[in-house]
């Protein structure tokens, strides 16, 4: 009695092994599917289960449908897996969308300048070079203000996707040519800056850019010297100073690789998806994979399947939209039940719950 | 551990039994020839939105007229102006339908994609404007006479402010140079816009001459706290009337608080009846029975033929209307709205009738309009679209053309 203990305790327990992990992870998803069942069926009357069908086929009932979640799941991926060098760093990298509208704009400009100029390849090469480095330059400049004289990165680079809104803005006017503030599909008939069927698939580029560019960013973090001081700069600047890490350096270079790969995707979405460029090109992507980078504790391959994830549920909304005329509020339900349960999950990978009469056992 | 193992069996099987009954029992994806004729629709929002909602009471008069059964049409909502469109289409398409219809501006470009693509597909982009120079034969726009039904809801603004002058209570800051100023809130400022507001101008002018209109546009279609604030800061330069071509509520729901707050300012709302938000203030809006031409386009579609290029219909069909008159409307209103929709209808009255607009105090009697889509008119396939005394807006293609600012309209 002189010890009483509290009913419940919560003791910290970061040793689970792997398939405990996974295991709490798939609990927490069919409970957040049996959430959201209920709230299905007591709000519409619809059988939940014809509901997630309905998702399901939003997604994979068709090759084409297929292939459009493999595309966008790419897409958000590549930008989550460009965040991860500067997240790493424990710099709060928000300007994605920015990075990604800059490097669009310069793909669109190339092709809309350069289109049938040059071979498609060349033209293709150009666009991937150019666009990473105005991606690069949009995460440039705060960086070097972080790194000379410690401005707030979060605002720094939030601010700059406003301004590459303006940007895109002023150049959708100068190349719309019918006052209709839209530039239209560029090279509609030639192809010119497209990227090209292979093996028949239209978006495998799209696919192979992501694998490399992923599978780049885990060797580099973790297995280069690059990597090493990226991390102990975003552990303790104090730390990397005085292992002599040269960390104003650390963070300009670091910043510079997550702006090119997001200046990358917007490359990406350009010529290889949308063939168009405006503010809606990056399309809220540059927040979304901020979600997908925590959730997956900036490891990219666990990032994969939460792009997989957010993409499934968007596809999904759309779906049941037309099956059941369930508006946006449905799926955006559904979706909040369970990204709040996949963050309740982590709770239960990290912690444990003791109760006392286990504890006297 | 055994524990363990069998919580895992547990959700082994739940998530079995859910992916069992994922697979697709009724494949809607194309791969099954279906007999039954179907037409897909890409909305740009859902039935919140009052745009988008009048879209959508079209296309259910249609598929009623057209006897099309609910499994027929297939809907695609909030839909973006992006690649999604694009996506959405082909979707449509590999689902099996004959026909694709998008309903807003921005969804154009890439359904001209898809038409490029898919040409046994009929393709229409309502509201669009380039069907007639892509040259393709599947591909279409549509669009409602609406600066008829805009010409009459300025005949309301007309008699208000004849009334409220002759109760004395309009206030000497709303005149400017002896003329009452009236203010409009814009979306963009385009032709289809531009032609709007004149026509509403002209409504007003053929009433109540002494007026004089100051546009501000809010560069959105839809944005609710920017309509409220551009009508806001109309009012503060004291606008007695505020017209609209933008989307949203916002600007007769800021207009009826200034009302409660004793400010002379009335609304003229667009799409829906604002007397739901507005129950003083609102005159009437105009609106667009799109109905009209969905019961057109479906049964062409039902018969296999093609959907005309460039369709513009208004009074004369039904296909444009006002929305029921507000409480605050002045007397004799209704009898001024019949009659003048009865010279449309007839062919007496034209909006853009010559002898009663200027241009810096000049009678036009030639004006260009642009149809080879690169906004100059100096094209041989441009044309000039004034004659017979009057404008004739929407007769060479859908969209609406007026695009000049004519005297007494100005911009701040």
């Amino acid at each position: 009695m002189a010890n009483k203990e509290p009913l419940i305790r919560i003791r910290k327990k970061d040793d689970r092994p792997l398939y405990q992990k996974i295991l709490i992870k798939i609990v927490f998803v069919v409970l957040a599917l049996l959430i959201a069942a209920l709230f299905i069926n007591s709000v519409t009357k619809l059988n939940p289960l014809d509901v997630y069908a309905s998702m399901f086929r939003g997604a994979f009932s068709t090759k084409r449908r297929i292939w459009i979640t493999i595309r966008d799941t790419c897409l958000l991926l590549s930008i989550a897996v460009g965040l991860t060098p500067a997240f790493r760093m424990k710099f709060w990298n928000t300007g994605a969308e920015g990075q990604i509208l800059i490097g669009g704009l310069v793909s669109a400009a190339m092709m809309i300048y350069f289109g049938g100029k040059m071979p498609n390849a060349v033209l293709l090469v150009v666009m991937l070079v150019l666009s990473m480095v105005a991606g690069a330059l949009w995460g440039f400049l705060p960086a070097f203000f972080k790194a000379k004289f410690n401005t707030n990165e979060t605002l720094f680079t939030l601010m700059m996707n406003y301004v590459g809104i303006q940007v895109i803005e002023f150049f959708v006017d100068v190349w719309d040519k019918k006052q209709s503030h839209s530039v239209g599909v560029i090279n509609s008939e030639t192809r010119a800056g497209w990227f090209p069927s292979v093996f028949g698939q239209q978006y495998l580029i799209n696919v192979l850019i992501v694998v490399i560019v992923t599978a780049a960013v885990f060797i580099y973090l973790n297995y280069s010297k690059h990597g090493y001081e990226v991390t102990v700069t975003g552990e303790s600047e104090s730390t990397a100073r005085y292992s002599g890490i040269n960390v104003p350096k650390v963070i300009i270079r670091t910043m510079l690789l997550s702006g090119a790969l997001c200046g990358l995707a917007g490359f990406t979405e350009v010529a290889g998806i949308s063939h168009t460029i405006s503010t809606q090109t990056s399309g809220g992507r540059g927040f979304t994979a901020i979600i997908v980078a925590w959730l997956a504790k900036l490891n990219p391959f666990i990032m994969v399947i939460y792009s997989f994830l957010i993409v499934f549920l968007n596809k999904g909304a759309v779906q049941i939209a037309s099956d059941f005329n369930l508006n946006e509020y449905a799926s955006d339900t559904i979706t909040g039940i369970l990204l709040f349960c996949i963050l309740a999950s982590e709770f239960f990978t990290s912690y444990q719950i003791v109760f006392r009469h286990k504890e006297e056992q | 551990m055994k524990k363990l193992l069998s919580l895992l069996l547990a959700v082994l099987m739940v998530v079995g039994v859910l992916t069992g009954c994922s697979k697709p029992e009724n494949p809607e994806g194309g791969d099954k020839p279906e007999d039954k004729l179907k037409i897909g629709v890409i909305l740009v929002g859902d039935e919140n939105e009052g745009y988008t909602y009048a879209h959508m009471e079209g296309i259910r008069a249609a598929m009623k007229a057209n006897g099309l059964s609910d499994d027929q049409v297939i809907w695609k909502y909030t839909i973006g102006e992006t690649q999604a469109c694009y996506d959405a289409a082909v979707d449509l398409v590999e689902q099996g339908c004959k026909a694709v219809f998008s309903n807003s501006y921005g969804h154009q470009q890439f359904m001209q994609q898809a038409a490029t693509e898919y040409p046994d597909i009929q393709f229409v982009a309502a509201t669009g404007d380039t069907a007639a120079i892509s040259g393709l034969k599947n591909f279409s726009n549509a669009f409602t006479n609406v600066y008829e039904s805009r010409y009459v809801s300025g005949i309301v603004a007309g008699m208000k402010l004849a009334e409220l002058e002759e109760a004395g209570m309009i206030p000497a800051e709303s005149y400017k140079d002896g003329k009452v100023l009236i203010g409009y809130v814009g979306a963009f400022p385009y032709a289809e816009v531009v032609s709007g507001f004149t026509a509403f101008f002209l409504g007003v002018k053929s009433v109540f001459p002494a007026v004089t209109m100051e546009v501000i546009y809010t560069n959105s279609w839809f944005n609710i706290t920017a309509e409220g604030e551009t009508a806001n800061t109309l009012m503060a330069d004291h606008c007695v009337i505020i017209g609209q071509h933008a989307d949203s509520t916002g600007a007769p729901a800021a207009v009826e608080a200034a009302l409660a707050k004793g400010t002379v300012a009335y609304s003229v709302g667009y799409n829906v009846d604002m007397l739901a938000v507005a129950p003083h203030a609102a005159l009437t809006s105009a609106t667009n029975n799109w109905g009209v031409y969905y019961t057109y386009a479906f049964g062409q579609v039902v018969k296999g033929e093609k959907i005309a290029t460039d369709w513009a219909e208004g009074y004369k069909t039904g296909a444009v209307a006002i929305t029921e008159l507000g409480s605050s409307c002045a007397a004799g209103t209704q009898e001024a709205v019949d009659k003048a929709i009865t010279a449309i209808k007839t062919g007496t009255l034209h909006v853009f009738d010559v002898a009663n607009w200027t241009v810096n105090g000049v009678h036009l009697n030639e004006l260009k309009i642009d149809l080879t889509g690169d906004f100059d008119t100096d094209d041989a396939e441009d044309k000039n679209a004034i004659f017979d005394g009057y404008f004739h807006e929407s007769e060479f293609r859908s969209a609406p053309s007026f695009s000049v600012y004519i005297d007494d309209i100005f911009e701040k």
